[in-house]
């Protein structure tokens, strides 16, 4: 029984540790001022983006410049899907009939939006997931160009780029919190799932996984489809906290947000998004702060706009020079207390982890 | 038959600025496998130094040496601080660098210069329609295609040439057999980055030229044109590069002149969906490369 319990706890500590450290920032800034909880919020939102990002740029190796394409069609769905009814007629008139009469709940829009956004990775995937290296990033480039010119030329509201208004604004801290750990949920069963494994294989060798019977094109696909899902998730969480967006929103800086969270956390470890996350959130919130004129941890400072992201793309060049691995080295929060006892089920688990950590 | 030629010098114009972008990028991936998606901002920061310098009332080649001049220096500083510490890095890391680089630098000119647009006033005289026959074209047309068919001879002199020609040639084919036989790693990558900044700076003062207006997202179609035209046509081959570039203004125009006016809005998604067919057909470009070698 004890060991069992070990054994689960060996297994999923990974994860866990990593819904306690969200948890504990929960209970520590809901006694913070409100502008902090906001902050957590958007941190949190990110955190979904990235967690989707990774399932398929960590466990593959194959950078994705167009993920954001799957953000914007999950806003979208989401959007058009639960604007009131009431609304719809005067804000979209130019949508087809059955979503104009249909007005769905917040969460039930969520979902659908991850579903679209999965059933989309799915259909661009299927060609997509041949291309390694320079030609993926691009063809992914390729694909958010056209999501993107086409939303802008979208017209369901008389107002053009494809505004969207009155969208419910429901993503709150708890409920923002929940779907956080969803997506780190679904990202850490499939990266110990079969298939993430396999596909994990054939990031570091390519070649070798393909010459052992690994179909490298359809694991891909399977890493597509779900990250699609969970960035579309992620996606819908951005509509329904901002309520109102255009399809500008969703272009190049998020591209670069997301990336950089990525790569200053680790690319390779699901440690690395939530730490880039965090490590981000924090930056942006005090240089926000400092924006404002206003007074953070004993400083203040009055700094121009567009200073927040002068450093976030300073500290990711930084990063990119002097630690290349990231901020975690692509490592995972392992159980901190060694298991003593001889019948340890998965002896191995800590020594090949600090393999993939060295290297 | 009028109205094609009409269309044929427009999509040569706009072929040969296409063509201009892509060289920038070619020229360094060649080189130093680093797909600068900055280059944007090279464009971008020779448009707002021509804004800068056009209200000290130079003489118009001062204006445009000093953009030249800006823009080198900051592809120099770029290659010294950025991409020097990382010469062994893998490509998308490489890339994933000059992305930040390139929201740095447009950040930077958001918080120094402010996001709301600038009207320049440079070489306006060049934009007044002319007629040749029954076609009409503005100087400006002609000038592109006479300054991209210039600089693309100048550039294939230089390579076949010149020293560092040859060395860039050498280290685009082989880069460890270049560096073993005494061609200077650091030299080689630099003039890259210096040449590269020269067709950056004159694509991007003929850009301000054309448009006259100034944002921080000034060069960003042109480094996306330029990026894709550089896989298509073949990662590193410079040849290809030009050509994919071209191949892009023409599509861009073809487009324009077939699609009918419901779908007009919606043209460069055709573009951009003809370049994943392009990229799924034939990954490796139009011309690849020798080695064969992708990144």
């Amino acid at each position: 029984m004890i060991n069992l319990f070990k054994s689960l706890v060996n297994r999923w500590w990974s994860l866990l540790s990593l819904i306690l450290i969200l948890l504990i920032v929960a209970v520590i800034v809901s006694w913070l001022p409100r502008s902090v909880e906001r902050s957590m919020i958007v941190g949190l939102i990110n955190l979904v983006l990235v967690a989707g990002l990774y399932i398929f740029v960590g466990n593959s190796g194959v950078v994705s410049f167009g993920h954001i394409s799957f953000m914007a069609i999950g806003a979208y769905t989401t959007g058009l899907l639960t604007i009131p009814t009431m609304a719809k007629v005067v804000i979209i008139p130019n949508v087809p009939d059955f979503i104009l009469t249909t007005s769905i709940g917040t969460t039930e829009g969520i979902l659908v939006a991850g579903i679209v956004a999965a059933v989309f990775g799915f259909i661009i995937g299927i060609p997509l997931v041949r291309l390694t290296g320079l030609a993926a990033g691009i063809g992914m480039f390729a694909v958010l160009l056209i999501v993107n010119n086409v939303f802008t030329h979208f017209e369901p509201s008389p107002s053009g780029s494809g505004m969207l208004t009155r969208v419910p604004t429901d993503t709150k801290l708890f409920m923002a919190l929940i779907w956080a750990i969803i997506a780190l949920t679904i990202a850490f069963i499939f990266q110990t799932s079969r298939i993430g494994l396999l596909l994990r294989a054939s990031r570091e060798d390519a070649i070798a996984a393909t010459s052992i019977g690994i179909n490298v094109s359809r694991y891909r696909l399977v890493g597509m489809v779900v990250s699609a899902f969970v960035t579309g998730l992620g996606g819908a969480l951005f509509a329904h906290y901002v309520g109102t967006f255009g399809a500008d929103a969703f272009f190049l800086q998020f591209t670069f947000l997301t990336l950089a969270i990525l790569v200053i956390g680790g690319i390779n470890s699901l440690a690395g998004v939530v730490v880039g996350t965090f490590f981000i959130t924090v930056i942006s919130h005090i240089l926000d702060r400092w924006t404002n004129g206003d007074s953070i941890v004993g400083i203040t400072m009055d700094i121009p706009p567009g200073s927040r992201e002068i450093a976030v793309a300073l500290i990711m060049v930084a990063v990119l020079v002097f630690r290349p691995q990231g901020i975690t080295g692509g490592r995972e929060i392992k159980w901190p207390f060694r298991s003593r006892s001889t019948e340890d089920p998965e002896p191995s688990n800590n020594v090949t982890s600090d393999n993939t950590g060295a290297n | 038959m009028t109205e094609i030629m009409q269309h044929v010098v427009n999509a040569i114009s706009l072929g040969s600025l296409f063509a201009l972008f892509s060289l920038g990028i070619a020229l360094i991936f060649g080189v130093a496998r680093i797909i600068n998606f900055a280059l944007g901002e090279f464009l971008t920061f020779a448009g707002y130094t021509i804004f800068v310098t056009v209200g000290f009332m130079w003489l118009p080649i001062f204006v445009v040496i000093a953009a030249i001049l800006v823009v080198v220096i900051l592809a120099l500083v770029m290659e010294r601080i950025a991409f020097r510490p990382l010469r062994e890095a893998p490509a998308t890391t490489l890339l994933i660098v000059s992305f930040s680089l390139s929201n740095l630098l447009t950040n930077i000119l958001l918080t120094t210069a402010g996001g709301r647009a600038k009207t320049v006033d440079f070489g306006s005289q060049f934009v007044t329609p002319i007629s040749i026959g029954s076609v009409r074209m503005t100087l400006l047309d002609l000038v592109t295609i006479g300054v991209t068919v210039t600089l693309i001879l100048a550039l294939s002199l230089v390579l076949r040439y010149t020293k560092i020609g040859i060395q860039l040639r050498a280290a685009a084919e082989d880069f460890g057999m270049a560096k073993l036989l005494g061609v200077r790693a650091n030299v080689v990558v630099a003039s890259a980055f210096a040449i590269s900044g020269v067709l950056a700076a004159v694509a991007g003062i003929i850009l301000t030229v054309r448009i006259a207006t100034l944002t921080p997202s000034f060069g960003n179609q042109a480094v996306i044109v330029a990026f894709i035209a550089t896989v298509i046509g073949g990662l590193g081959s410079l040849t290809g590069a030009a050509l994919g570039g071209f191949f892009i203004g023409v599509l861009t125009i073809f487009l324009e002149v077939v699609l009918p006016s419901e779908f007009q809005s919606f043209r460069d998604s055709f573009v951009f969906g003809l370049i994943l067919v392009v990229l799924l057909i034939r990954p490796n470009g139009f011309i690849p490369t020798p080695t064969g070698e992708r990144a």
